[in-house]
């Protein structure tokens, strides 16, 4: 950063590296066909320009040779670059099994940003460098989108839904983050930075910040005052289902279709229980739309998790 | 400069050339309308298979014996239409006039049952953003069947209502004695634009009223 | 064959106000449409002036956020629905249509003119809304932005580019049918201009493209007004559906504004070649191809929204497909241009400048269609850089190279050759410094529709500006010298060019029916005279 007419935008990240290779040898097709292009025009508009103005042009014969060839020639490389492109998107798309999860939150506009330990940022995300990390991303109100352009990767912050994207910083240093889907007013304002640290550094970072609690213990006193424990209980004649071991496992739902009960899932029946009620349970659910800030609702699915990674090891064991 | 052609306008050669024309100018605006309502049918589709639930319920509230009529009234005024063109084909201007009327006839019944339907539903609080209210476990989702209900069933209304503007138009020519076996595009035209309005209706009939009524 | 000319001119065939605006003659709608486009350009342009202005420095001085949203939103929807859509189809189309097949008027003259007042009131809507609170949602409308949380006009905005809309369809249907229908005697499918190929690929979009665009702009303006829930997902809708709906007609509407041009650069670079076109039915075919494929690339615009990755792979595929056909149309040129005899003339030196600069957008755009790559550049400078050099440095270089080689037969006077090669070239240059710097911001990652930016990006802004004024220049010049011609020029005669094509066998300008005499056509297109004739 600062310098003045920067060309590249600094590679920080593993998957920076992988698409930056694809990336220059896009510029190497471009700068061979521009050359071809721009070239031959220069080429023929010096070799065949009008001397006399009854001048008389070659017959245009056919060449189906010539025409199959500049079919076929762009259609491999485009075809080349194809694959390549999606092999590529699948890295990024798929974070690694031991990724740290970080909660990000998008409103209009800032970032709020929580680490797995608790550990709240706004418009700011610390993080050591070497160690892959995978974001969980839920908007407030409109869509956002999350940019770091030093890891290259991008993802657009919907409400109603997560997406989730990751990445691995390979160079200490702070980049830029930036809101990259128009969300109004302030969109431009909407900017933050990363902070790629060395493990000390960040280990010193993390002993800095005043003790927080965990996502889970958060979500387990909510899930109490908001009242969910008296009816999601673990007795037999409960009116709601029992939440332990919930997370990851098949739900069928009223109209016998099955879906996997992931965030996506326990996020739809917390604000809008009506929209696929589950089989077996009638539907007497309030909806807590209104009630829970987006943040509150990551906590009360983090609670839900923890009780299904507890109910695995007990199985275990 | 060629001669007039009674009813031959200044561009066109022929008058086969001008029926053409109209002809294929009306099959391509249809398919534009198809477009048109494509898009809703797509959302339609997209929205029931997420929440069917909701949409079987919202199905089950609407009255089907008011979808059921109306849609035995728009084939039989098909089937006007049918005679109406007919009519025009053989120069009966009797026949074009009492067909005419009775296609409009069957349209404006289509138009005062949907009145109906839009106003109960009015009344029991099921026209989206104005106190939307739904009982049962669909409370939510159950607006998002309405709403596709009122944008569907609105914009097909909203081409009825053009309809029976443009059977207003062919019933003066009419009775003006206007068309002849050798002139009569106009009814051909728009007896076109008149089935494929009552073709949609076809397909909303099922899609709105009839979602998982066996059960 | 006498040029005795009887009937009078269709500019002298009625006088006064009244005589234009009911008119039912497609060349004096192309005036009406020329005029008025050219306005909705130049308030577009005063946005973007403005835009470039603001980007000057870091923290955006100029004017508030609010604002420049409102700027950009405004510069996006004249130049995208009220210029590049009807520009090369509504004027030179709608001109040049029905000489070129030997007709004497579109099929649907009443229609025609029924367009262009839909035009008229669309357009009056849209610039009413950003009279009445801005509009500030960009062009395309997202939700739930655009249906909840904007506070500005959008409704109104809305119902304007709804209006528009139908302006277009109905410019499509009246081609499509006058194609089918109209041609002279002699006049067979594949003896048409491949202009005539390249407006009925664009037709086919515009008919079956813009209802879907109708319905979605009604759903957003309902969900505005009535909170349907159907982008809501606080109701159970979802937000993305609308950008399926949206781009489904806005990924075909860059069709709509670049095939025009290309139909255009078949009839320049032939006739400036003096050299039949290479590979007609490649041309005509890839045309239709690109029509055909770019309804099925729309889900390009959200790989990074979180649709399935399968999805997103189907699309990226059919999007490299797309390519295709360009690159035939491109290389079927230079083979055009390769033992022509090539003049210089104004319409030619844009045509060459459309070609280079069509080619540069057209491999930015593989770097969008790669999945892994567009993560990074995607909603970036990058991407306005790709789309204005296919828009700006294609399409609106199409139209001045259209509008150029028209010009003698629309006004039957010549503009100064000299002006017009200046112009051409102080285009060329001012688009590339405006532009090409928005690569390097892009891949750089500075974000698209950024009222500021981090003070290492201000370098390549400044430069960018410099550009944007000399580019100012280039489109100020024509306005100047093509209104002079308009008195002053040089008579210009039925065929100033000595091209082929039946437009040029009737005088500059037609008398109102055309054609004194209906045409019979006996030729191939573009039939010049080569070496062999003359041995012959």
């Amino acid at each position: 950063m600062g310098a003045v007419l920067p060309l590249f935008p600094p590679i920080a990240s593993t998957y920076a590296r992988q698409e930056d290779l694809l990336f220059y040898f896009l510029v190497a097709v471009t700068l061979f066909f521009v050359l071809l292009i721009f070239g031959s025009i220069f080429f023929f508009a010096v070799r065949y320009r009008r001397r006399t103005p009854d001048e008389r042009a070659q017959p245009t014969r056919p060449n189906l040779p010539l025409e199959v060839a500049w079919i076929v020639i762009p259609l491999v490389i485009a075809l080349v670059i194809f694959v390549w492109g999606a092999k590529l998107f699948f890295v990024a798309m798929r974070p690694p099994a031991q990724a740290v999860e970080v909660t990000v939150v998008g409103k209009q506009w800032m970032w709020k940003i929580q680490h797995a330990d608790g550990t709240r940022e706004i418009n700011a995300l610390h993080i050591p460098v070497g160690t892959p990390i995978k974001l969980i991303l839920t908007s407030e109100d409109v869509i956002h989108d999350f940019f770091v352009p030093a890891f290259r990767i991008k993802r657009d912050v919907v409400p109603g839904r997560y997406t989730t994207a990751w990445f691995e910083a390979t160079t200490p240093g702070t980049y830029h983050l930036f809101c990259a889907q128009y969300c109004g007013t302030n969109h431009a304002a909407m900017i933050g930075s990363v902070v790629v640290m060395e493990p000390a550094d960040y280990e010193r970072w993390v002993r800095a910040r005043t003790s927080p609690v965990l996502p889970a213990s958060a979500g387990a006193v909510l899930f109490q005052r908001l009242g969910c424990s008296s009816c999601h209980q673990t007795n037999t004649n409960a009116k709601a289902p029992a939440l332990a071991g919930l997370f990851g496992q098949q739900v069928t739902l009223a109209d016998s279709r099955q879906v996997t009960a992931d965030m996506d899932f326990l996020r739809d029946h917390i604000l809008t229980p009506g929209k696929t009620p589950v089989a077996g349970y009638p539907q007497i659910m309030p909806t807590y739309q209104g009630q829970v800030s987006e943040e509150q609702i990551l906590e009360l699915i983090a609670y839900v998790r923890s009780l299904a990674r507890a109910e695995r090891s007990q199985g275990g064991s | 400069m060629t001669e007039s052609i009674a009813g031959l306008e200044h561009q066109f050669e022929t008058l086969e050339q001008q029926h053409e024309a109209g002809w294929l100018g009306m099959w391509a605006f249809l398919a534009t309308e198809i477009m048109f309502f494509g898009g809703m049918f797509t959302g339609y589709v997209i929205y029931r298979w997420a929440y069917f639930g909701a949409f079987a319920a919202g199905s089950k509230d609407l009255e089907i014996w008011a979808g059921t009529l109306n849609t035995l009234v728009l084939i039989c005024s098909s089937f006007t239409m049918v005679l109406a063109v007919h009519a025009a084909e053989t120069g009966e201007r009797r026949g074009q006039i009492g067909f005419l009327l009775a296609t409009m006839f069957l349209g404006t019944v289509f138009l005062g049952v949907k009145g109906y339907e839009w106003t109960t539903l009015f009344r029991d609080h099921h026209v989206p953003g104005i106190g939307f209210h739904f009982s049962g476990p669909y409370q939510n989702t159950a607006q998002i069947f309405f709403s596709f209900y009122f944008a569907l069933t609105g914009m097909h209304a909203l081409h009825m209502v053009v309809g029976v503007g443009l059977l207003t138009f062919l019933l003066v020519k009419a009775w003006r004695a206007e068309f002849t076996p050798a002139h009569h595009a106009a009814v051909d035209i728009i007896g076109l634009y008149w089935h494929f309005v009552d073709i949609v209706w076809i397909f909303l009939f099922p899609l709105l009223y009839l979602v998982d009524r066996h059960r | 064959m006498s040029m005795v000319q009887t009937a009078p001119s269709y500019l002298e065939d009625g006088h006064g106000l009244a005589s234009w605006l009911l008119t039912r003659d497609h060349k004096r709608i192309a005036l009406l449409y020329l005029v008025s486009i050219i306005g909705f350009f130049f308030l577009g342009a005063i946005f973007a002036g403005l835009i470039r202005v603001n980007l000057l420095s870091p923290q955006g001085d100029l004017v508030r956020p609010q604002t420049y949203n409102t700027f950009f939103t405004m510069h996006g929807l004249i130049m995208i629905f009220f210029f590049l859509i009807p520009s090369i189809p509504a004027v030179l189309g709608n001109f040049v249509l029905p000489l070129m097949i030997g007709a004497r008027d579109l099929a649907f003259p009443k229609i025609n003119l029924l367009s262009w007042y839909i035009f008229i009131v669309g357009g009056l809507f849209t610039i009413s809304a950003g009279l009445f609170g801005g509009v500030d949602t960009g062009w395309t409308f997202y939700t739930p932005f655009s249906s909840i949380y904007s506070n500005s006009n959008v409704v109104l905005t809305v119902i304007g580019i709804f209006i528009v809309g139908f302006s277009s369809i109905l410019t499509g249907l009246n081609f499509i049918i006058t194609t089918h229908t109209m041609r002279a005697s002699g006049m067979t499918w594949f003896r048409l201009p491949l202009f005539i190929w390249a407006l009925y690929a664009t037709s086919l979009i515009m008919v079956l493209g813009t209802p879907v665009l109708a319905t979605t702009l009604v759903l957003v303006a309902l969900e505005r007004v009535f909170h349907l829930g159907i982008f809501d997902p606080s109701r159970g809708g979802d937000p993305i559906y609308f950008q399926h709906l949206f781009w489904f007609y806005s990924h075909p509407a860059v069709y709509i504004m670049i095939l025009p041009s290309l139909g255009v650069m078949s009839e320049t670079i032939t006739c400036f070649a003096r050299r039949r076109i290479f590979g007609y039915n490649a041309i005509a075919f890839s045309s239709l191809g690109i029509a055909v494929i770019g309804f099925l690339v729309w889900g390009h615009h959200m790989f990074v929204s979180g649709q399935s990755v399968y999805v997103g792979m189907m699309f990226s595929l059919l999007s490299f497909l797309v390519a295709i056909p360009s690159a035939i149309k491109v290389f079927n040129w230079m083979a055009t241009l390769y033992g022509g005899t090539i003049a210089f003339d104004t319409p030619m030196l844009y045509s060459l400048g459309f070609i280079g600069l069509f080619t540069v957008g057209g491999l930015t755009g593989l770097y969008l269609a790669a999945m892994g790559v567009d993560i990074h550049v995607h909603d970036t400078y990058f991407v306005v850089a790709h789309f204005h050099y296919i828009m700006v440095g294609g399409a609106v270089m199409g139209f001045m190279a259209g509008l150029h080689y028209w010009w003698p037969k629309i006004t039957g006077r010549l503009y100064p050759e000299v002006w017009g090669r200046l112009a051409a070239i102080i285009t060329f240059l001012g688009f590339n410094l405006t532009f090409f710097p928005q690569f390097i911001l892009g891949y750089l990652g500075m974000p698209r529709r950024y009222h500021m930016y981090p003070p290492e990006f201000q370098a390549l802004n400044v430069l960018s500006s410099a550009g944007a004024s000399i580019l100012g220049i280039g489109y100020l010049l024509p306005v100047i010298y093509l209104l002079w011609s308009l008195r002053r020029g040089q008579v210009a005669g039925p065929n100033p060019w000595r091209a082929t094509g039946l437009e040029w066998q009737t005088p500059s300008p037609p008398p109102t029916a055309n054609f004194e005499a209906p045409p019979v056509v006996r030729e191939e297109p573009y039939s010049y005279p080569t070496w062999e004739a003359q041995i012959d």
